[in-house]
């Protein structure tokens, strides 16, 4: 589990984070929405440790990475897989060199037993046939099923990913957030997933929270949020015609 | 203020990358993997325009000087001796320096400001690797070691260049010229130019490596972090050279 306690983080006197608290559940998919430029980026990279907050703390299981120094954050990050935006495969590694490179990397493995748990790790997001392809000869769909493979190759405690879906069609969306929710329950993950796609949203979020203008505005589960009541919540998700048109449909049910 | 503020704050920056680049490798293996796919990338890659630019400027040294500093009143192998000079003392060291600048400085810049936008430098952060380590040092090293054997290599092509254009053309005989290349030669002239190309490499290497890791944005920014490198470097590499020239042959 994780839990994020009165996080703060100004940018050049900007404040765009104020006072985040929220509690991240394991072997749940737990998503972070909000609209562009509203902080869930920066929030995901401060729990992360990419960016440092002011204030506040983060605590992986009790233990609170604000505190640790050099050594016990990098013991920490190998217990973290990630899921980047655009992938972020090593150009100069084959798919198979950029699943076994955490391995290389972070184990005492040989050759072989890295080579054989990667390629497990594909299989397990089914992408065969690819391994000896470099990143720029594969499609996004299947960018992002590598960096999957790649984030899950060291058996990770927390697996974070920034917006898993963009860049990418609906139906492939739905194979990458089905796979994000299985690993989620099949190894007992905490996973958070940071996107404003609402179809994931509905989809895979177990547990929600809003963020709205870097405030935390809204938490709750993907039952609850057609009908939280909450207005900056509404104006997210019915954005669309289509939810506008699913929001209509609702109303009319007396729901 | 900001004219002091910036150079100042980048230069600790700098110092900053450079305190995490210096430590031990976490893998061996895997420095020594990535050492010699550097030494390949910069050092092998660049023996082409090595040899082009010295045999060239070999021979229109031998030219030049054929042409500007005859006189009765100087002996005739002043030209190879002149030649041999240049070559070995700067030629082959500082203004290889700079054409390696140009090469493998804004190579090093855009690769490593493109990890940096693409957040490949952060998926590494993000597994526990020391990035800056990983990357930056094979490639110092890399550049630290085989600097020397560009600059030999430079040495041999360009005095085979004035070997050349005097065997091809009739400006003056090939036994002058060699007499001329063999004048009161001191073994210490090679050491000396051999022993600056360490500093110059550690420049090239190491600023083009900060200008890459600290971009932040998107394509216009590697293409700026490309140049500040390549312009940054060249200037650093002039005024060392000033500076172990004044302490060396001073």
């Amino acid at each position: 589990m994780i839990e994020v306690k009165n996080i703060n983080k100004t940018f050049e006197g900007r404040q765009v984070l104020f006072d985040i608290s929220a509690r991240f559940e394991t072997g749940k998919t737990n998503l972070i929405i909000g609209q562009s430029g509203s902080g869930k980026t920066v929030l995901l990279k401060s729990i992360i440790g990419l960016v440092k907050p002011e204030m506040g703390d983060i605590l992986y299981d009790g233990r609170n990475s604000m505190g640790m120094n050099s050594r016990q954050v990098k013991e920490l990050r190998k217990e973290i897989g990630m899921l980047f935006q655009g992938a972020a495969l090593f150009d100069s590694e084959t798919v198979l060199g950029n699943v076994m490179y955490p391995l290389r990397m972070n184990t005492r493995m040989s050759y072989q037993e890295c080579k054989k748990r990667a390629e497990f790790c594909l299989e397990r997001v089914n992408l065969r046939g690819a391994n000896d392809l470099y990143p720029s000869e594969i499609s996004g769909g299947m960018q992002k099923r590598v960096a999957i493979a790649r984030a899950i190759a060291l058996n990770p405690k927390y697996l974070f990913c920034d917006e898993p879906n963009s860049g990418l069609d609906p139906k492939t969306s739905l194979v990458i957030d089905e796979l994000l929710s299985d690993i989620t329950h099949e190894y007992n993950i905490t996973t958070i997933i940071n996107t404003h796609d609402m179809n994931s949203v509905l989809g895979i979020g177990e547990h929600i929270i809003f963020i709205n203008k870097g405030h935390l505005a809204w938490e709750g589960t993907s039952s609850q949020i057609t009908t939280s009541g909450n207005d900056a919540l509404d104006d997210f998700i019915f954005a669309t015609p289509l939810f506008k048109d699913v929001k209509g449909y609702l109303v009319s049910q007396g729901k | 203020m900001n004219f002091i503020k910036k150079p100042l704050s980048d230069f600790g920056n700098y110092v900053m990358l450079m305190g995490r680049t210096f430590t031990r490798p976490d893998r061996w293996r895997e420095f020594f993997r990535c050492y010699i796919d550097e030494v390949y990338k910069l050092g092998v890659n660049s023996i082409l325009i090595v040899f082009i630019i010295s045999i060239f400027i070999g021979a229109v040294i031998t030219i030049q000087m054929q042409l500007n500093i005859m006189s009765p009143s100087l002996p005739r192998y002043t030209v190879g001796y002149a030649v041999r000079e240049i070559v070995l003392l700067e030629f082959s060291s500082s203004i290889m320096a700079l054409i390696l600048a140009g090469k493998v400085g804004s190579n090093i810049a855009s690769e490593i400001g493109t990890m940096r936008v693409t957040e490949q430098i952060d998926a590494m952060e993000i597994m526990g690797i020391n990035s800056a380590n990983y990357i930056i040092l094979p490639k110092v090293v890399a550049m630290v070691t085989y600097i020397p054997v560009l600059s030999a290599f430079s040495m041999i092509t360009g005095l085979g260049g004035a070997y050349f254009i005097a065997l091809f053309t009739d400006i003056m005989p090939i036994s002058t010229l060699t007499h001329g290349f063999q004048a009161f030669f001191r073994e210490y002239y090679i050491w000396y130019a051999l022993f600056k190309t360490l500093f110059f490499g550690f420049i090239i290497s190491s600023v083009a490596s900060f200008y890459g890791y600290s971009v932040k944005g998107g394509s216009r920014e590697v293409g700026r972090a490309s140049t500040n490198a390549v312009v940054t470097s060249s200037v650093i590499v002039l005024i060392v050279d000033v500076l172990l020239t004044t302490i060396m042959m001073g």
